[in-house]
Protein backbone atom coordinates (compact mmCIF):
# COMPACT_ATOMS: atom_id res chain seq x y z
CA UNK A 1 0.00 0.00 0.00
CA UNK A 2 2.25 2.24 0.80
CA UNK A 3 5.00 1.20 -1.90
CA UNK A 4 1.66 1.99 -4.42
CA UNK A 5 1.20 5.52 -2.68
CA UNK A 6 4.93 6.42 -2.89
CA UNK A 7 5.17 5.49 -6.66
CA UNK A 8 1.97 7.91 -7.36
CA UNK A 9 3.43 10.44 -5.23
CA UNK A 10 6.86 10.04 -7.39
CA UNK A 11 4.89 9.75 -10.59
CA UNK A 12 2.97 13.15 -9.44
CA UNK A 13 6.16 14.43 -8.84
CA UNK A 14 7.93 13.77 -12.11
CA UNK A 15 4.66 14.99 -13.40
CA UNK A 16 5.19 18.53 -11.72
CA UNK A 17 8.38 18.75 -12.79
CA UNK A 18 7.44 18.27 -16.81
CA UNK A 19 5.25 20.66 -16.40
CA UNK A 20 8.10 22.82 -14.72
CA UNK A 21 9.92 22.16 -17.98
CA UNK A 22 10.92 24.56 -20.93
CA UNK A 23 8.66 24.05 -23.63
CA UNK A 24 11.25 21.65 -26.09
CA UNK A 25 12.08 23.64 -29.55
CA UNK A 26 10.11 21.49 -32.41
CA UNK A 27 12.31 20.30 -34.70
CA UNK A 28 12.80 22.01 -37.98
CA UNK A 29 10.70 20.45 -40.35
CA UNK A 30 9.99 23.34 -42.79
CA UNK A 31 9.57 26.79 -43.03
CA UNK A 32 6.14 26.99 -41.50
CA UNK A 33 6.15 24.53 -38.75
CA UNK A 34 2.53 24.66 -36.94
CA UNK A 35 2.20 22.58 -33.73
CA UNK A 36 -1.37 23.86 -32.96
CA UNK A 37 -2.95 23.04 -36.11
CA UNK A 38 -4.18 26.33 -37.19
CA UNK A 39 -3.12 26.38 -40.47
CA UNK A 40 -4.66 24.16 -43.13
CA UNK A 41 -2.64 22.51 -45.90
CA UNK A 42 -3.41 25.09 -48.63
CA UNK A 43 -2.48 27.84 -46.54
CA UNK A 44 1.46 26.12 -45.45
CA UNK A 45 1.90 25.27 -49.24
CA UNK A 46 1.48 28.76 -50.22
CA UNK A 47 3.67 30.47 -47.17
CA UNK A 48 6.46 27.88 -47.71
CA UNK A 49 6.29 28.86 -51.56
CA UNK A 50 6.25 32.69 -50.90
CA UNK A 51 8.89 31.84 -48.47
CA UNK A 52 11.03 29.83 -50.79
CA UNK A 53 11.13 31.86 -53.58
CA UNK A 54 12.37 34.74 -51.38
CA UNK A 55 15.33 32.70 -50.89
CA UNK A 56 15.96 32.10 -54.64
CA UNK A 57 15.78 35.81 -55.00
CA UNK A 58 17.56 37.06 -51.79
CA UNK A 59 18.98 34.44 -49.90
CA UNK A 60 17.22 35.61 -46.74
CA UNK A 61 15.67 32.44 -45.07
CA UNK A 62 12.68 33.28 -42.97
CA UNK A 63 10.70 30.97 -41.27
CA UNK A 64 7.43 30.94 -39.43
CA UNK A 65 6.51 28.78 -35.94
CA UNK A 66 2.78 28.19 -34.69
CA UNK A 67 3.04 26.79 -30.72
CA UNK A 68 -0.06 26.74 -28.05
CA UNK A 69 2.09 28.19 -24.95
CA UNK A 70 5.40 29.58 -24.16
CA UNK A 71 5.30 28.63 -20.59
CA UNK A 72 7.10 28.97 -18.20
CA UNK A 73 9.26 30.97 -20.44
CA UNK A 74 8.28 35.01 -22.01
CA UNK A 75 7.94 34.96 -25.66
CA UNK A 76 11.44 36.37 -25.95
CA UNK A 77 13.13 33.79 -24.05
CA UNK A 78 11.46 31.10 -26.09
CA UNK A 79 12.47 32.78 -29.70
CA UNK A 80 15.57 33.25 -28.83
CA UNK A 81 16.19 29.71 -27.93
CA UNK A 82 14.13 29.01 -31.10
CA UNK A 83 16.67 30.97 -33.19
CA UNK A 84 19.57 29.75 -31.52
CA UNK A 85 18.53 25.87 -32.38
CA UNK A 86 17.41 26.64 -35.94
CA UNK A 87 20.12 28.93 -36.94
CA UNK A 88 17.67 30.17 -40.01
CA UNK A 89 19.95 32.74 -42.39
CA UNK A 90 22.79 32.43 -44.00
CA UNK A 91 26.19 32.35 -42.30
CA UNK A 92 28.03 35.32 -41.58
CA UNK A 93 25.06 37.65 -43.58
CA UNK A 94 22.96 36.96 -40.60
CA UNK A 95 20.05 37.25 -42.71
CA UNK A 96 17.22 35.19 -41.30
CA UNK A 97 13.90 36.24 -39.67
CA UNK A 98 11.66 34.21 -37.37
CA UNK A 99 7.34 34.91 -37.17
CA UNK A 100 6.84 33.05 -33.41
CA UNK A 101 3.37 32.64 -32.47
CA UNK A 102 2.04 31.46 -28.95
CA UNK A 103 -1.38 31.28 -29.69
CA UNK A 104 -2.85 30.46 -26.17
CA UNK A 105 -0.66 32.90 -24.76
CA UNK A 106 -2.21 35.76 -27.42
CA UNK A 107 1.52 36.24 -27.59
CA UNK A 108 3.48 36.90 -31.28
CA UNK A 109 7.12 38.06 -31.52
CA UNK A 110 9.21 38.68 -34.60
CA UNK A 111 12.54 37.64 -34.38
CA UNK A 112 15.24 39.23 -36.57
CA UNK A 113 19.11 37.79 -37.36
CA UNK A 114 21.52 40.40 -36.92
CA UNK A 115 22.12 41.20 -41.04
CA UNK A 116 18.00 42.02 -40.92
CA UNK A 117 18.37 44.65 -38.10
CA UNK A 118 18.76 47.33 -40.50
CA UNK A 119 16.01 46.68 -42.94
CA UNK A 120 13.61 44.72 -40.49
CA UNK A 121 14.18 47.10 -37.11
CA UNK A 122 12.56 47.05 -34.05
CA UNK A 123 10.24 49.93 -35.26
CA UNK A 124 9.07 48.26 -38.70
CA UNK A 125 8.52 45.13 -36.92
CA UNK A 126 6.27 46.45 -34.10
CA UNK A 127 4.66 48.16 -36.87
CA UNK A 128 4.16 45.11 -38.99
CA UNK A 129 2.93 43.33 -35.71
CA UNK A 130 0.66 46.34 -34.40
CA UNK A 131 -0.82 47.00 -37.67
CA UNK A 132 -1.06 44.10 -40.24
CA UNK A 133 -0.83 40.66 -38.04
CA UNK A 134 -2.85 41.65 -34.64
CA UNK A 135 -6.17 43.55 -36.58
CA UNK A 136 -6.37 39.83 -38.44
CA UNK A 137 -5.44 38.24 -35.08
CA UNK A 138 -8.38 40.03 -32.98
CA UNK A 139 -10.98 38.57 -35.88
CA UNK A 140 -9.75 35.53 -35.16
CA UNK A 141 -7.88 35.64 -39.04
CA UNK A 142 -4.94 33.81 -38.24
CA UNK A 143 -3.77 32.35 -41.94
CA UNK A 144 -4.97 35.83 -43.01
CA UNK A 145 -2.70 37.48 -40.40
CA UNK A 146 0.24 35.07 -40.56
CA UNK A 147 0.11 35.42 -44.46
CA UNK A 148 -0.20 39.50 -44.80
CA UNK A 149 2.47 39.60 -41.77
CA UNK A 150 5.00 37.16 -44.01
CA UNK A 151 4.54 38.91 -47.24
CA UNK A 152 4.91 42.06 -45.35
CA UNK A 153 8.20 41.06 -43.80
CA UNK A 154 9.18 39.92 -47.34
CA UNK A 155 8.77 43.16 -48.90
CA UNK A 156 10.86 44.73 -46.45
CA UNK A 157 13.59 42.42 -46.84
CA UNK A 158 13.11 42.90 -50.70
CA UNK A 159 14.22 46.17 -50.00
CA UNK A 160 17.39 45.51 -48.35
CA UNK A 161 20.56 45.43 -50.37
CA UNK A 162 21.75 41.80 -49.39
CA UNK A 163 24.84 39.53 -50.73
CA UNK A 164 23.19 38.10 -53.69
CA UNK A 165 22.49 34.61 -53.25
CA UNK A 166 24.93 32.04 -54.14
CA UNK A 167 24.17 30.51 -58.17
CA UNK A 168 24.77 26.93 -56.07
CA UNK A 169 24.95 27.35 -52.38
CA UNK A 170 25.76 24.05 -51.76
CA UNK A 171 29.04 23.21 -53.82
CA UNK A 172 29.93 26.98 -52.52
CA UNK A 173 29.33 25.96 -48.55
CA UNK A 174 30.83 22.79 -49.67
CA UNK A 175 33.81 24.66 -51.06
CA UNK A 176 34.25 27.09 -48.19
CA UNK A 177 33.53 24.68 -45.54
CA UNK A 178 36.17 22.20 -46.61
CA UNK A 179 39.00 24.99 -46.81
CA UNK A 180 37.25 26.62 -43.44
CA UNK A 181 37.98 23.86 -40.94
CA UNK A 182 40.64 21.51 -42.56
CA UNK A 183 38.39 18.70 -43.36
CA UNK A 184 40.37 15.62 -43.64
CA UNK A 185 37.89 14.45 -46.84
CA UNK A 186 39.74 17.63 -48.72
CA UNK A 187 43.10 16.74 -47.61
CA UNK A 188 42.48 13.22 -48.29
CA UNK A 189 41.28 14.18 -51.89
CA UNK A 190 44.38 15.88 -52.25
CA UNK A 191 46.52 13.81 -51.25
CA UNK A 192 45.22 11.04 -53.87
CA UNK A 193 45.07 13.56 -56.67
CA UNK A 194 47.95 15.43 -55.85
CA UNK A 195 49.69 12.45 -54.67
CA UNK A 196 49.44 10.47 -57.55
CA UNK A 197 50.06 13.46 -59.80
CA UNK A 198 53.52 14.32 -58.24
CA UNK A 199 54.57 10.99 -58.15
CA UNK A 200 54.29 10.60 -62.07
CA UNK A 201 56.27 13.51 -62.29
CA UNK A 202 58.98 13.04 -59.63
CA UNK A 203 59.10 9.24 -59.32
CA UNK A 204 57.87 7.61 -56.42
CA UNK A 205 60.29 8.60 -53.26
CA UNK A 206 60.48 12.71 -54.97
CA UNK A 207 56.51 12.96 -55.22
CA UNK A 208 55.83 11.21 -52.11
CA UNK A 209 58.39 13.86 -50.59
CA UNK A 210 56.75 16.76 -52.65
CA UNK A 211 53.24 15.66 -51.47
CA UNK A 212 54.02 15.73 -47.89
CA UNK A 213 55.52 18.97 -48.26
CA UNK A 214 52.54 20.52 -49.90
CA UNK A 215 50.23 18.99 -47.25
CA UNK A 216 52.25 19.98 -44.43
CA UNK A 217 52.04 23.27 -46.26
CA UNK A 218 47.86 23.57 -46.18
CA UNK A 219 48.00 22.07 -43.08
CA UNK A 220 50.18 25.00 -41.15
CA UNK A 221 47.90 27.38 -42.95
CA UNK A 222 44.80 25.79 -41.94
CA UNK A 223 45.64 24.93 -38.42
CA UNK A 224 48.18 27.01 -37.79
CA UNK A 225 50.35 24.85 -35.12
CA UNK A 226 53.35 23.35 -36.81
CA UNK A 227 53.16 20.21 -34.56
CA UNK A 228 49.89 18.74 -36.44
CA UNK A 229 50.82 20.18 -39.99
CA UNK A 230 54.34 18.25 -39.62
CA UNK A 231 52.23 15.26 -38.52
CA UNK A 232 49.64 15.71 -41.57
CA UNK A 233 52.67 16.22 -43.63
CA UNK A 234 54.54 12.57 -42.69
CA UNK A 235 51.15 10.84 -42.82
CA UNK A 236 50.78 12.46 -46.66
CA UNK A 237 54.34 11.14 -47.59
CA UNK A 238 54.01 7.92 -46.40
CA UNK A 239 50.33 7.25 -47.94
CA UNK A 240 51.93 8.56 -51.16
CA UNK A 241 54.47 6.05 -51.05
CA UNK A 242 52.79 3.18 -50.04
CA UNK A 243 49.31 4.00 -51.98
CA UNK A 244 50.93 2.23 -54.87
CA UNK A 245 48.32 0.17 -56.47
CA UNK A 246 44.95 2.56 -55.98
CA UNK A 247 45.97 5.32 -58.65
CA UNK A 248 48.38 2.89 -61.07
CA UNK A 249 45.05 1.42 -61.09
CA UNK A 250 43.75 3.48 -64.29
CA UNK A 251 46.18 4.57 -66.53
CA UNK A 252 45.24 7.95 -66.25
CA UNK A 253 46.63 8.81 -63.01
CA UNK A 254 46.03 12.09 -61.60
CA UNK A 255 43.35 12.68 -64.40
CA UNK A 256 40.93 9.37 -63.24
CA UNK A 257 40.94 10.43 -59.75
CA UNK A 258 40.44 14.23 -60.61
CA UNK A 259 37.55 13.43 -62.62
CA UNK A 260 36.33 11.28 -60.43
CA UNK A 261 36.43 13.53 -57.23
CA UNK A 262 34.70 16.56 -58.66
CA UNK A 263 31.82 14.11 -60.33
CA UNK A 264 28.99 15.64 -58.51
CA UNK A 265 29.22 13.68 -55.21
CA UNK A 266 29.57 16.88 -53.47
CA UNK A 267 26.89 19.06 -55.37
CA UNK A 268 24.42 15.95 -55.36
CA UNK A 269 25.22 14.65 -51.66
CA UNK A 270 24.15 18.35 -50.50
CA UNK A 271 20.60 19.02 -48.67
CA UNK A 272 19.26 20.07 -52.24
CA UNK A 273 15.99 18.20 -51.51
CA UNK A 274 12.76 19.78 -50.68
CA UNK A 275 13.95 19.76 -46.45
CA UNK A 276 15.17 22.86 -45.46
CA UNK A 277 17.50 23.22 -42.73
CA UNK A 278 18.54 26.80 -41.24
CA UNK A 279 22.24 27.77 -42.69
CA UNK A 280 23.98 29.07 -39.56
CA UNK A 281 22.65 32.61 -39.39
CA UNK A 282 22.60 34.11 -35.36
CA UNK A 283 20.98 36.02 -33.74
CA UNK A 284 21.05 38.66 -31.29
CA UNK A 285 17.84 39.49 -29.59
CA UNK A 286 16.17 41.72 -32.34
CA UNK A 287 12.88 42.50 -33.12
CA UNK A 288 9.93 43.19 -31.23
CA UNK A 289 6.87 41.84 -29.60
CA UNK A 290 3.14 42.35 -29.49
CA UNK A 291 -0.37 40.47 -28.00
CA UNK A 292 -3.75 40.14 -29.10
CA UNK B 1 72.10 13.81 -23.04
CA UNK B 2 71.35 15.91 -26.04
CA UNK B 3 68.51 13.96 -27.61
CA UNK B 4 67.36 13.35 -24.05
CA UNK B 5 66.93 17.46 -23.98
CA UNK B 6 65.58 17.49 -27.84
CA UNK B 7 62.90 14.63 -27.13
CA UNK B 8 61.62 17.33 -23.69
CA UNK B 9 61.79 20.28 -26.12
CA UNK B 10 59.20 18.48 -28.23
CA UNK B 11 57.36 16.99 -25.31
CA UNK B 12 57.15 20.60 -23.75
CA UNK B 13 55.94 21.96 -26.99
CA UNK B 14 53.23 19.34 -27.60
CA UNK B 15 52.06 19.41 -23.78
CA UNK B 16 51.49 23.43 -24.42
CA UNK B 17 49.01 22.22 -26.66
CA UNK B 18 47.32 19.49 -23.91
CA UNK B 19 48.02 21.92 -20.07
CA UNK B 20 44.97 23.69 -22.22
CA UNK B 21 46.79 27.14 -22.74
CA UNK B 22 45.19 27.64 -26.12
CA UNK B 23 41.48 26.54 -24.57
CA UNK B 24 41.89 29.33 -22.14
CA UNK B 25 43.14 31.68 -24.54
CA UNK B 26 39.94 30.85 -26.65
CA UNK B 27 37.93 31.09 -23.70
CA UNK B 28 39.26 34.14 -22.59
CA UNK B 29 38.51 35.89 -26.03
CA UNK B 30 34.62 34.38 -26.11
CA UNK B 31 34.32 35.85 -22.49
CA UNK B 32 35.57 39.62 -23.84
CA UNK B 33 33.65 39.05 -27.29
CA UNK B 34 30.06 38.85 -25.57
CA UNK B 35 31.56 41.70 -22.95
CA UNK B 36 31.45 43.82 -25.66
CA UNK B 37 28.46 42.87 -27.29
CA UNK B 38 26.98 43.87 -23.36
CA UNK B 39 28.52 47.15 -23.82
CA UNK B 40 27.29 47.45 -27.24
CA UNK B 41 23.54 47.11 -26.40
CA UNK B 42 23.94 49.05 -23.33
CA UNK B 43 25.12 51.94 -25.06
CA UNK B 44 22.74 51.80 -27.34
CA UNK B 45 20.08 52.07 -24.44
CA UNK B 46 22.31 55.10 -23.38
CA UNK B 47 22.09 56.76 -26.61
CA UNK B 48 18.29 56.43 -26.78
CA UNK B 49 17.57 58.08 -23.37
CA UNK B 50 17.64 61.78 -24.64
CA UNK B 51 15.40 61.13 -27.32
CA UNK B 52 12.92 59.21 -25.28
CA UNK B 53 13.40 62.17 -22.50
CA UNK B 54 12.57 65.02 -25.12
CA UNK B 55 9.73 63.06 -26.64
CA UNK B 56 8.25 62.61 -22.85
CA UNK B 57 9.13 66.23 -22.13
CA UNK B 58 6.55 67.41 -24.89
CA UNK B 59 3.79 65.62 -23.04
CA UNK B 60 4.54 65.61 -19.27
CA UNK B 61 6.88 68.49 -18.53
CA UNK B 62 4.94 68.11 -14.63
CA UNK B 63 6.89 65.03 -14.41
CA UNK B 64 10.31 66.88 -13.92
CA UNK B 65 11.91 65.19 -10.77
CA UNK B 66 11.04 61.68 -12.82
CA UNK B 67 12.95 62.71 -15.99
CA UNK B 68 15.64 64.52 -13.60
CA UNK B 69 16.28 61.47 -12.45
CA UNK B 70 16.71 59.53 -16.18
CA UNK B 71 18.55 62.27 -17.21
CA UNK B 72 20.88 61.91 -14.05
CA UNK B 73 21.04 58.28 -13.92
CA UNK B 74 22.30 58.36 -18.16
CA UNK B 75 24.69 60.89 -16.93
CA UNK B 76 26.31 58.82 -14.79
CA UNK B 77 26.45 56.04 -16.81
CA UNK B 78 28.54 57.84 -19.20
CA UNK B 79 30.71 59.02 -16.67
CA UNK B 80 31.73 55.46 -16.01
CA UNK B 81 34.81 54.26 -18.45
CA UNK B 82 32.72 51.26 -20.06
CA UNK B 83 36.31 49.96 -21.43
CA UNK B 84 36.59 46.11 -22.04
CA UNK B 85 39.28 45.87 -19.16
CA UNK B 86 36.46 46.39 -16.82
CA UNK B 87 35.77 42.76 -16.09
CA UNK B 88 39.36 42.26 -14.84
CA UNK B 89 38.11 44.74 -12.26
CA UNK B 90 35.51 43.46 -9.75
CA UNK B 91 34.97 46.87 -8.02
CA UNK B 92 34.79 49.08 -11.42
CA UNK B 93 32.43 46.07 -12.55
CA UNK B 94 30.21 46.19 -9.72
CA UNK B 95 30.17 49.83 -10.53
CA UNK B 96 29.35 49.56 -13.73
CA UNK B 97 26.35 47.19 -12.87
CA UNK B 98 25.19 49.52 -10.42
CA UNK B 99 25.19 52.50 -12.63
CA UNK B 100 23.06 50.64 -15.30
CA UNK B 101 20.93 49.23 -12.74
CA UNK B 102 20.15 52.75 -11.43
CA UNK B 103 19.45 53.51 -14.99
CA UNK B 104 17.33 50.64 -15.97
CA UNK B 105 15.10 51.71 -12.40
CA UNK B 106 15.08 55.39 -13.52
CA UNK B 107 13.31 54.24 -16.76
CA UNK B 108 10.67 51.93 -15.50
CA UNK B 109 9.83 54.54 -13.10
CA UNK B 110 9.36 56.80 -15.97
CA UNK B 111 7.12 53.76 -17.99
CA UNK B 112 4.86 54.18 -15.13
CA UNK B 113 4.34 57.39 -15.02
CA UNK B 114 3.89 57.84 -18.77
CA UNK B 115 0.69 55.29 -18.13
CA UNK B 116 -0.57 58.88 -17.09
CA UNK B 117 -0.87 60.28 -20.21
CA UNK B 118 -2.77 59.06 -22.94
CA UNK B 119 -2.28 61.86 -25.38
CA UNK B 120 1.69 60.50 -25.02
CA UNK B 121 1.16 57.41 -25.46
CA UNK B 122 -0.69 57.53 -28.89
CA UNK B 123 1.88 59.70 -30.03
CA UNK B 124 3.51 57.95 -33.02
CA UNK B 125 7.28 59.29 -31.95
CA UNK B 126 6.78 57.99 -28.67
CA UNK B 127 6.04 54.58 -29.89
CA UNK B 128 8.45 54.24 -31.88
CA UNK B 129 11.10 54.99 -29.32
CA UNK B 130 9.27 52.36 -27.14
CA UNK B 131 9.72 49.29 -29.79
CA UNK B 132 13.36 50.54 -29.94
CA UNK B 133 13.74 50.65 -26.25
CA UNK B 134 12.09 47.40 -25.80
CA UNK B 135 13.80 45.86 -28.54
CA UNK B 136 17.29 47.11 -26.51
CA UNK B 137 16.14 46.02 -23.10
CA UNK B 138 16.13 42.57 -24.89
CA UNK B 139 19.11 42.88 -26.66
CA UNK B 140 21.01 43.51 -23.42
CA UNK B 141 19.18 40.25 -21.62
CA UNK B 142 20.18 38.33 -24.60
CA UNK B 143 23.55 39.70 -24.63
CA UNK B 144 23.89 39.21 -20.93
CA UNK B 145 22.91 35.82 -21.49
CA UNK B 146 25.70 35.31 -23.55
CA UNK B 147 28.14 36.56 -21.14
CA UNK B 148 26.85 34.63 -18.39
CA UNK B 149 27.37 31.49 -20.18
CA UNK B 150 30.81 32.68 -21.39
CA UNK B 151 32.00 33.32 -17.88
CA UNK B 152 30.71 30.28 -16.68
CA UNK B 153 33.07 28.13 -19.17
CA UNK B 154 36.02 30.12 -18.38
CA UNK B 155 35.52 30.15 -14.72
CA UNK B 156 35.29 26.27 -14.82
CA UNK B 157 37.81 25.60 -16.98
CA UNK B 158 40.33 27.95 -14.59
CA UNK B 159 39.34 26.09 -11.56
CA UNK B 160 39.51 22.15 -12.69
CA UNK B 161 42.39 20.52 -12.73
CA UNK B 162 44.62 20.33 -14.50
CA UNK B 163 43.81 23.75 -16.46
CA UNK B 164 43.71 25.61 -12.92
CA UNK B 165 47.43 25.15 -13.00
CA UNK B 166 48.04 26.81 -15.66
CA UNK B 167 45.83 29.83 -15.48
CA UNK B 168 47.84 30.06 -12.02
CA UNK B 169 51.05 30.02 -14.11
CA UNK B 170 49.89 32.53 -16.32
CA UNK B 171 47.78 34.20 -14.24
CA UNK B 172 44.75 34.09 -15.69
CA UNK B 173 41.83 34.54 -12.99
CA UNK B 174 37.94 34.13 -12.24
CA UNK B 175 36.03 36.51 -14.23
CA UNK B 176 32.79 38.66 -12.15
CA UNK B 177 29.82 37.57 -13.44
CA UNK B 178 26.47 39.13 -13.10
CA UNK B 179 24.55 39.32 -10.16
CA UNK B 180 20.51 39.75 -9.94
CA UNK B 181 20.18 43.89 -9.14
CA UNK B 182 17.55 43.64 -7.02
CA UNK B 183 17.95 40.85 -4.83
CA UNK B 184 16.41 42.28 -2.31
CA UNK B 185 13.28 43.80 -3.98
CA UNK B 186 12.57 40.17 -5.28
CA UNK B 187 12.98 38.53 -2.08
CA UNK B 188 10.12 40.78 -0.29
CA UNK B 189 6.80 40.05 -1.31
CA UNK B 190 5.28 43.34 -2.82
CA UNK B 191 3.25 45.78 -1.28
CA UNK B 192 -0.03 46.86 -2.82
CA UNK B 193 -1.37 50.26 -1.77
CA UNK B 194 -4.20 51.57 -3.16
CA UNK B 195 -3.76 55.01 -1.39
CA UNK B 196 -0.72 56.70 -3.22
CA UNK B 197 0.10 56.67 -6.91
CA UNK B 198 1.91 54.06 -8.22
CA UNK B 199 5.46 54.71 -6.81
CA UNK B 200 7.19 51.13 -7.12
CA UNK B 201 8.13 50.33 -10.77
CA UNK B 202 5.20 47.75 -11.83
CA UNK B 203 7.40 46.29 -14.53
Amino acid sequence: MIAARLSLLALLVGWAFAALADVAVPPLTGRVVDQTGTLSTSDIASLTRTLSDLETRKGSQVAVLLVPTTAPETIEQYSIRVAEAWKIGRKRVDDGALLVIAKDDHKLRIEVGYGLEGALNDVTARRIIDEIIIPRFKTGDFAGGVSAGVDRIVGVIEGEPLPAPAAKPQLDFGLSDLLDRFNPVFIFIVVLVGGGLLRGLFGRLMGSVATGGLIGLIAWFAVGSLVVSVIAGLIAAVFTMISDGISTAGPGGGGGWSSGSSGGSWSGGGSSGGSFSGGGGSFGGGGASGSW
Amino acid sequence: MRKFWTVLATLATLSLTNCGYNAIQSNDEQVKSSWSEVLNQYQRRADLVPNLVNSVKGFAQQEKDVLLGVTNARAKVGSIQATPDLINDPGAFAKFQAAQGELSSALSRLLVVTENYPQLKSDALFRDLMAQLEGTENRITVARNRYIKAVQDYNVQIRSFPTNLTAMAFGYKEKPNFSVDNEKEISTAPKVDFNQSPAAPAK
